[in-house]
């Protein structure tokens, strides 16, 4: 468990790791390292040099934005869940964080590190589609912000190009009154999900004004549930949840693995899909 | 004055442990130490070619690169220790650095010594081998098949052995009974997971010829032993330190290759050799435990008495037979077929089996787990094909309290045990009778609850060394202990058992202290550097208390009944005329007439007034070698709710009755109870590890093999009945490996028994949720919902 050799830079500023970046030597940026490190000791990572942001202020802290919120990107978990702020506006984060890691992991590991990593059966990357959250990019070149329903590529991969820095993630408002939720079902031994499941449920009087389901642990990358639009309209009653979860996995090339096989994990994302839907239904204000 | 034997006190080397001030072997520098890694192989079983060490050797900071070829006519091939008898055992040559051929996916087939560990580790990946891949086989029962990849040349069918045990006359108990029952059963592979992974520090001296060898060891004596063979030093010359050893579950009993040759490159480079194994190398390179295949068979009367078992067994050895590999599926687990009860016709067969994975050999109760696994699912579905309570069939089929000592069908003598007692205590403590009443209305509601029994017998306390000639095991199994007692009475105990976890410096002490009428923090226990200790034969088998403990016990005698004399000389009294009292001998009627055992002390070392033919000193050795193993036995229970929708598992509850005769200290006792239960439901649950078609080891870190963590596991519930042994003074079995021996069968039996009323009679372990849920599917005859 010994990296290849890497030069390791800690930058003063983001400038400074943005110049870094803008080398495109095969430069990696490490925060809490939660992400990276394992790669690194197992050698299927092996990048010249690593550039430092995990200690810089201006990427760390959760801010009121109007009536949305912006993470820096450096935040670790244990902000997060320490974070007024969230726990008022974006319940589904605490809900979520909390069950990343241990406690250790969560001193050290970062929403923006954990998001870049990508890992298709991650939490939080659900969490962030069904939130609408924006990723604000940053490189030498300009500042971009990539929807999160655009930034999750793969396995592995995203939107971002070799020489930019996530900074910082932009939560729009929640629509007023909505509930949310956020379910998984955990790989006995890496905690990630083998199917997770994120809802947001806004009720206007009787029925169901907004709904926005993602999943994650189901296939290379997390994803919008299209048919949640579906349950809009409706009264929300178990018929009409279990209809929209059904398909959440429907179209969708599930995986499979010694973990769960295929046809077992396309059922959890059913139950995670309708239990999520329910808890998000009841937890929206009528 | 209340003795230590029986109080719960606080574990003494907690404190060092949990503050970080524990000397573990990775922990040991020395001026000039190097350092050594392992090139393993990538493929589970290839020809192989030219082993191009070049490149490597020229790489900043590489002091030595050597491939098999380099040392294969310097050392000795890792010796396989236990040669089980009349079973046509065949166990070919382990070469410490793989030639010709690699067998498992991290055989070792180079390795470099360099400056830095980091310079080492870089070094490995520029070592070219040519490997040609062959065909790998990793499922013992198929790898005995015709056609299957074949390991060893001279070992057809892979097959190392084919073992049987009989008593009675089984085939004709199966042919005349009323009822009969057979299952299919795998009892998968589990990676020990010890805390800390191996290491080895190897400090040669070529001016004195000595060697000495810090390392993860649970039997130093033993490794000393064969370091001594495999490198061809006098054994005198060899010296064996194990400091700290963070866990080893049998993992750290064996020889392995890789201290072995830490220690040749010491000799050969002059300076002191450290290798550290990392997480994802232990888990390739250390041995593994289980893996059997079996076909189990069971008969009885309709009205539940069992009249027979039958086995035929696949039990997978890995690569090569690893130290005590042959004697886990035979000696400890198929002498134990009648478990607790009294099956008069027995037979057995165990097909030992090479396959291209790594190593099989003892893992935390080493064959009695998947012998009290087979026969506890076997009185379950019993029970259920006959319409009887499973509790009625066990009861009816014990061994009654007053028939022991009883010599079961196998041939062993079992010494001691009340089966009813530990059964009746459990099922009050769960209240069976409501259990079942509330299981009967959560099926009408359509949940799944269920209830699994566990009954178990266990051997231990390993064991008469005459026994261990005979079964072909390449040591002796008695042990020792020196008391020494200094002149201001302070006493250091040496033994020959080596604790790694289960608190012998602390009970030890206790059966120390108490002989003395000292405090406990009068006595220091010492062990795991063969220096300083006598020739011991180490912690396995639950053996370091029954049999070690003895040897304390005795030893500690002898040095009283030394001081007892120099104390009568003091008194000017006869020996026959004191009595111990507290802390001191007092003459009878002169109670003002004492003398302690410390005043006793301080003038055998002094020597300045000692009675006529008494020697000056105040120590003495005591070996112990017992007339039998000890027989441990209890009943768990576990209730269990199962999610149908999802498969998921909830255990209600856990309670764990056990008998291990008087505890020295009912706390360390329970602890290890939690720990046996817990690795036992990890087995039951999660725990498993998985090969592919081409033996890659899937599961090969942490991230995808299943430790149980602690907010996965339940609330344990312990009890104790006391049912001393006749075979040691002191009365103790073994407790070290109950819980995991029991648990297994009680949390799957209590799963099958919630999914009763679907029809399913069997699920293999590990019960993960997929895997019951599929289990579900096929009942409800959709196929898996695909």
């Amino acid at each position: 468990m010994i990296p290849q050799t890497f030069d390791y830079v800690r930058a003063r500023n983001v400038g400074d790791a943005l110049k870094a970046l803008a080398a495109k030597d095969g430069t990696k940026v490490i925060a809490g390292g939660h992400s990276l490190i394992p790669l690194l000791k197992f050698r299927l990572a092996q990048p010249a040099r690593l550039v430092d942001i995990g200690h810089l202020d201006e990427l760390r802290g959760v801010t009121e934005v109007r009536r949305g919120a912006k993470i820096g990107a450096a935040t670790t978990y244990r902000d997060l869940l320490e974070s007024k702020l969230l726990a008022e506006r974006y319940p589904i984060i605490a809900e979520v964080t909390s069950g990343i890691g241990d406690l250790q992991v969560r001193n050290k590991g970062t929403i923006g590190g954990g998001l870049a990593h990508a890992d298709p059966a991650a939490d939080m990357p659900a969490v962030m589609l069904a939130l609408d959250a924006q990723l604000v990019l940053r490189s030498k070149r300009g500042k971009r912000t990539v929807a999160a329903r655009e930034f999750f590529q793969g396995a592995f991969s995203t939107a971002m190009a070799e020489d930019e820095l996530l900074i910082a993630i932009a939560l729009p408002p929640l629509p007023r009154g909505a509930g949310t939720a956020y379910v998984s079902f955990e790989q006995a031994a890496s905690g990630y999900a083998l199917a997770g499941a994120a809802a947001v449920v806004k009720r206007s009087r009787s029925t169901v004004a907004h709904c926005t389901l993602a999943m994650t642990g189901i296939s290379d990358r997390p994803y919008l549930v299209r048919a949640a639009e579906q349950l809009v309209g409706t009264q929300g009653l178990p018929d009409a949840i279990e209809h929209v979860a059904a398909q959440a996995a429907a179209g969708v090339e599930v995986n499979g693995d010694i973990h769960a096989p295929a046809d077992y994990r396309r059922h959890l994302a059913v139950v995670a899909a309708r239990r999520a839907l329910q808890k998000a239904f009841v937890r929206s204000k009528k | 004055m209340p003795t230590l034997f029986g109080s719960g006190i606080k574990r003494r080397e907690d404190p060092r442990l949990i503050t970080g001030r524990a000397t573990y072997t990775d922990d040991v520098k020395l001026p000039g130490l190097i350092y050594l890694a392992i090139l393993r192989s990538p493929y589970a079983h290839a020809k192989l070619g030219k082993v191009d060490t070049k490149a490597a050797k020229a790489a900043p900071g590489v002091l030595a690169v050597y491939a098999g070829a380099d040392i294969t006519d310097r050392v000795v091939p890792v010796p396989c220790a236990w040669n089980v008898p009349n079973c046509n055992l065949k166990t070919p040559p382990h070469p410490l650095l793989a030639h010709q051929k690699v067998r498992y996916v991290g055989d070792g087939v180079a390795m470099v010594i360099a400056e830095s560990r980091a310079a080492a580790r870089d070094a490995l990946d520029l070592i070219e081998v040519d490997y040609e891949p062959l065909k790998a086989v990793t499922d013992p029962e198929r790898a005995c098949q015709q056609g299957a990849p074949q390991l060893h040349a001279d070992v057809p069918n892979n097959l190392a052995f084919t073992w049987v045990v009989a008593g009675g006359n089984a085939d004709e108990a199966f042919a005349k009974a009323e009822a009969k029952v057979s299952l299919r059963i795998v009892q998968q592979r589990l990676l020990p997971t010890a805390m800390e992974p191996r290491a080895a520090v190897a400090s040669y001296n070529a001016g004195t010829g000595q060697l000495t060898l810090w390392a993860t060891s649970q039997n130093p004596h033993i490794h000393r032993f064969l370091c001594s063979v495999m490198l061809k030093i006098p054994e005198h010359r060899v010296r064996v330190i194990a400091p700290e050893v963070g866990g080893g579950f049998g993992s750290k009993i064996p020889c392995y290759a890789d201290e072995v040759l830490a220690c040749l490159a010491s000799m050969d480079l002059g300076r002191p050799v450290k290798w550290t194994e990392d997480r994802s190398e232990n888990y390739k390179a250390t041995i593994h435990g289980r893996d059997h295949v079996e076909y189990v068979e069971m008969c009885g009367t309709r009205d539940g008495k069992i009249t027979g078992l039958r086995t035929r067994v696949y039990a997978g050895l890995g690569g090569y037979a690893s130290t005590a590999a042959p004697g886990v599926p035979t000696i400890l687990h198929g002498l134990m077929y009648s478990g607790a009860y009294t099956i008069p016709n027995i037979h057995g067969t165990v097909h030992g089996v090479y396959t291209t994975a790594t190593p099989v050999d003892a893992y935390r109760g080493a064959g009695r787990p998947e012998a009290t696994y087979l026969i506890e699912r076997l009185v379950d579905t019993l029970a259920r094909e006959i319409g009887m309570d499973p509790v009625e069939v066990r009861r009816k089929n014990f061994i009654p309290k007053d028939a022991f000592p009883y010599t079961v069908a196998t041939g062993l003598t079992y010494d001691s045990g009340n089966y009813h007692g530990t059964l009746d205590k459990a099922l009050g403590m769960l209240d069976y009778g409501a259990f079942r009443a509330e299981q009967e209305k959560a099926r009408q509601q359509g949940r799944y609850l269920g209830v699994g029994v566990s009954s178990y017998a266990e051997i231990c306390g390993l064991g008469p060394s005459q026994v261990a000639g005979a079964v072909g095991f390449g040591g002796g199994l008695y042990d020792s202990a020196v008391v020494r007692v200094y002149p201001t009475g302070m006493v250091r105990v040496y033994i020959g058992t080596k604790p790694h976890g289960q608190g012998e410096e602390t009970t030890f002490a206790q059966i120390v202290a108490d002989e003395f009428g000292y405090p406990v923090e009068s006595v220091e226990i010492v062990h795991g550097d063969t220096e300083s200790t006598p020739q011991g034969w180490g912690t396995y088998g639950s053996r370091t208390t029954a049999v070690g403990g003895t040897a304390v016990k005795l030893a500690a005698q002898r040095v009283k009944e030394k001081a007892k004399k120099v104390a009568a000389h003091l008194l000017e009294a006869n020996e026959a005329d004191l009595e111990w009292k507290d802390d001191a001998w007092v003459v009878r009627g002169s109670p003002d007439k004492r003398k302690s055992f410390a005043e006793a002390a301080l003038m055998a070392n002094v020597a300045w007034n000692l009675p006529a033919g008494v020697e000056p000193g105040l120590e003495a050795t005591a070996f112990f070698d017992p007339t039998n193993f000890v027989y441990p036995f209890g009943t768990h229970l576990c209730t269990v709710e199962v999610n149908p929708e999802t498969g998921q598992v909830t255990v209600l509850r856990y309670i764990a009755v056990d008998d291990c005769g008087p505890p020295i200290n009912p706390m360390i006792v329970e602890g290890q109870v939690h720990g046996g239960v817990i690795q036992g439901i990890g087995e039951a649950l999660q725990e498993m590890a998985v090969y592919d078609a081409e033996g890659q080891l899937l599961t090969g870190t942490m991230m995808d093999y299943a430790v149980p963590k602690a907010s996965q596991m339940p609330k344990i519930e312990t009890a104790h009945t006391v049912t001393p042994s006749p075979v040691n003074p002191l009365g103790v079995k073994g407790v070290g490996e109950t819980g995991t021996i029991a648990s297994v069968a009680a949390v799957v039996n209590a799963v099958c028994d919630a999914l009763a009323p679907l029809g399913i009679k069997h699920i293999d372990k590990p019960l993960t949720p997929a895997r019951v849920w599929a289990a579900i599917q096929q009942a409800k005859g959709n196929g898996g919902g695909r």
